[in-house]
């Protein structure tokens, strides 16, 4: 699904990846932890092509193909998602009317046609329920004035209505509390199918609690470190980040 | 790299840039008494018209051009103009039948239909073809009603003691330099009257088209409604695209008298000139409507997009006890488009109240200026006023003002005056593109969501109308 190779990546001087390699299958959940300013963040949006992140060597492909070289837009409709630490608003635009845009730039870029808009209503009010999301919602404008936990909810909500290949979720478990989170990780768990591969970047422990991880990243700068199953994470928790930092200066 | 992508968006043409073969009758270029004389005869006017633009006439020759708008042109040379073109045989039309076969096709590639048959939705036409109207469709319905709806021409002939009464009574021919211009030499128009407690049983609307060369279009606007009636207008503009810039300077007058109410929206698309700024129409229009009974209401909703110069502030004056006022406007400016708009809100009536709603966006070399002016009178005690004024950048070259202008002259009434300028985000652009949009939809959908609230006051199939131009007029250097 997702094969990156020695990447190495910068904002203006500042080199923040240094040789990352990763390989996702089909199916695999991946956790990648890390302390602040390790570069998982950076990880995501050079995935996800956002702008001002130069990439100076390695690669990264999707399904084979290569995904650096695409355009933002055209990522998102090959499949790959990317949930946002911190979604954006739109005013002015109701969520309902942004759902059925992406729906059906993604149909469009399959060669199917326009989904009706009363078949639509349906079908995102269906998936409005995976995340316990009140219909309501889809009639706001584009996380204006949503709590920060009505945000993480309405991207998890994008990700149901958009049946991403790759989702890449981005400390979705930031700012929640411990009903949010359990709401999130629900929604995520729904999601799961073994044609899905989900990159879940986090700072701490307590996702994995609830959404449980094929395999656990350290990255710590700018390159994973360590790798391992879910019970990386618990040591993680335990013991902090500082033992992985040692073990690196020893070896 | 987004940002230059946003840049690369490949401009499409102005659609309405054509030009009609049509012969025209036209009078030779200047401006003087005998000009004035010759329109009035070729309209066969009576004297009280003929007066009343010499008075204008005369007024205007001690008038200077004013400089206080934020814009910026080359002088306007007034004896360089035509100031009557109308396209020829000019003659009393009897039926749609007898128009100009191309001005008739002219305004069916505008998607006027000036065919009655051919009218699907409910609004009758009044078409202005350079300076004068061509036709008037759902003449019968509406006088079936009551309402009087058509040319300002014929209403001269046909009214002539309502347009005594009335013409002038809200902007006079002393107002401003161009009203005055506007009153000496204003060639056709729009004139509507609903009479007493009647319900205007249709959209009315009247479309605007310069065609010839070297002409400015003067036309006037008088909406009469009498003591509880109601009436919704719309006027839509259009103009071929010409390396030099031609001038327009309308006038439109709105009384409504006790429990009364005039919506009266604007989808103003004139030729905003090329991507370099050359040519395009200078756009300097005066409006007002003079709320005259109680409860009287005057709403201005208006979506600006074309125009090389926009310089326009439809104003409202509340003269009767809780009357209402309303201004919703959307001014874009893109490549070197230059727009001074907002409005008056003067209140003198008590309990009045007014709400004033502005989004300018501004895009390329645009430069886009809100200048408005709440004015409560010491007798309007109890009036309320809210603005709201938003201003949205799309790239770095171009620029947003805001003059607001608050006098209050009791202590019983309240003002809110909100303000805010954003920049258009590379964060709501990612983020939107990685949901599937292209960079143009991203674009669309950002400045679209921005104006909503002023749409939403459109009649439904203008609003759609209204938001595909937006997307058509973003269209070229947004970066």
């Amino acid at each position: 699904m997702l094969k990156i190779t020695d990447l190495h990546a910068k904002i203006g001087d500042k080199v923040i990846l240094k040789g990352l390699s990763l390989h996702v299958k089909p199916g695999e959940i991946h956790a990648i932890m890390g302390p602040n300013g390790s570069g998982k963040s950076t990880l995501s949006y050079v995935l996800a092509g956002r702008d001002g992140y130069e990439v100076t060597s390695g690669s990264a492909l999707y399904q084979g193909q290569d995904l650096l070289t695409m355009a933002p837009e055209v990522r998102a409709r090959e499949g790959v998602f990317l949930a946002f630490q911190y979604p954006v608003e739109i005013p002015g635009v109701s969520n309902k009317y942004f759902l059925k845009a992406a729906y059906n730039a993604l149909r469009k870029h399959r060669g199917e046609p326009e989904m009706d808009a009363g078949v639509f209503l349906k079908f995102i009010k269906e998936k409005a329920k995976l995340v316990e999301m009140d219909p309501a919602f889809l009639n706001r404008s584009v996380n204006e004035g949503f709590s920060g936990g009505e945000k993480k909810r309405n991207e998890i909500l994008q990700m149901a209505v958009l049946e991403p290949k790759l989702a890449l979720l981005d400390e979705t478990d930031s700012g929640l509390d411990i009903d949010a989170l359990k709401i999130v990780a629900g929604g995520i768990n729904k999601l799961r199918d073994p044609k899905r591969s989900v990159v879940l970047v986090t700072h701490y422990q307590r996702l994995l609690d609830y959404i449980v991880p094929d395999f656990v990243h350290v990255l710590s700068g700018g390159r994973i470190v360590k790798s391992g199953g879910k019970d990386l994470a618990l040591q993680l928790e335990k013991e902090g980040y500082g033992w992985i930092e040692a073990e690196k200066a020893a070896a | 790299m987004a940002n230059q992508d946003v840049k690369d968006i490949a401009g499409q043409d102005y659609k309405y840039g054509f030009v009609s073969d049509v012969e025209a009758d036209q009078i030779p270029k200047g401006l003087s008494e005998d000009v004035v004389r010759l329109i009035s005869k070729k309209k066969n006017e009576p004297s009280f018209m003929l007066e009343w633009r010499l008075k204008a006439y005369r007024h205007w020759l001690t008038l200077k051009e004013p400089t206080w708008a934020a814009v910026h042109y080359p002088k306007i040379d007034y004896n360089g103009i035509i100031y009557y073109s109308a396209p020829k045989p000019k003659k009393k039309l009897a039926s749609m039948d007898e128009v100009d076969p191309e001005v008739r096709a002219t305004f069916e590639k505008l998607g006027i239909p000036l065919e009655e048959q051919k009218m699907l939705s409910n609004v009758a036409v009044d078409a202005v073809f350079d300076s004068v109207s061509v036709a008037t469709t759902f003449k019968k319905v509406l006088g079936e009603a009551g309402v009087i709806f058509g040319s300002f021409s014929d209403a001269v002939l046909e009214h002539p003691a309502l347009i005594e009464k009335y013409l002038g009574s809200v902007v006079p021919y002393t107002d401003n330099f161009f009203a005055t211009l506007n009153s000496a030499v204003f060639s056709d128009g729009s004139f509507c009257y609903v009479p007493k407690g009647v319900k205007c049983p249709m959209e009315l609307s009247t479309y605007f088209r310069i065609n010839a060369k070297e002409t400015g279009q003067f036309e006037r606007t008088l909406i009469v409604a009498d003591e509880g009636a109601q009436v919704s207008y719309l006027e839509g503009c259009t103009a071929p695209m010409r390396d030099e810039n031609q001038l327009h300077a309308a006038v439109v007058e709105l009384v409504a008298m006790g429990d009364a109410s005039i919506k009266y929206s604007t989808i103003q698309n004139w030729y905003p000139g090329d991507k370099n700024g050359k040519g395009g129409i200078f756009n300097f229009v005066t409006k007002r409507g003079k709320a005259a009974g109680p409860r009287a209401k005057i709403s201005w909703t208006q979506v600006e997009t074309g125009s090389a110069i926009t310089w326009k502030y439809p104003s409202c004056i509340l003269l009767g006890d809780e009357s209402v006022g309303e201004f919703y406007s959307v001014a874009l400016a893109n490549h070197y488009q230059q727009a001074d708009t907002g409005t008056k809100m003067i209140h003198i009536g008590k309990n009045t109240k007014s709400t004033i709603v502005s989004k300018g966006i501004s895009a390329g070399h645009g430069q886009n200026a809100y200048r408005g002016q709440v004015k409560i009178a010491k007798s309007a005690t109890g009036a309320r006023n809210h603005s709201q004024c938003d201003s949205l950048l799309l790239g770095d070259k171009c620029g947003a003002h805001t003059f607001p202008n608050l006098e209050v002259g009791n202590t019983s009434s309240t003002v809110e005056h909100e303000a805010s300028t954003s920049k258009i985000g590379e964060d709501q652009l990612f983020y939107l593109r990685q949901r599937g949009l292209s960079v143009e939809d991203a674009v669309g959908m950002i400045v679209n969501g921005f104006c909503k609230q002023v749409f939403n006051e459109l009649p439904l199939e203008f609003a759609v109308e209204a938001h595909k131009l937006m997307n058509i007029s973003l269209e070229g250097s947004v970066g």
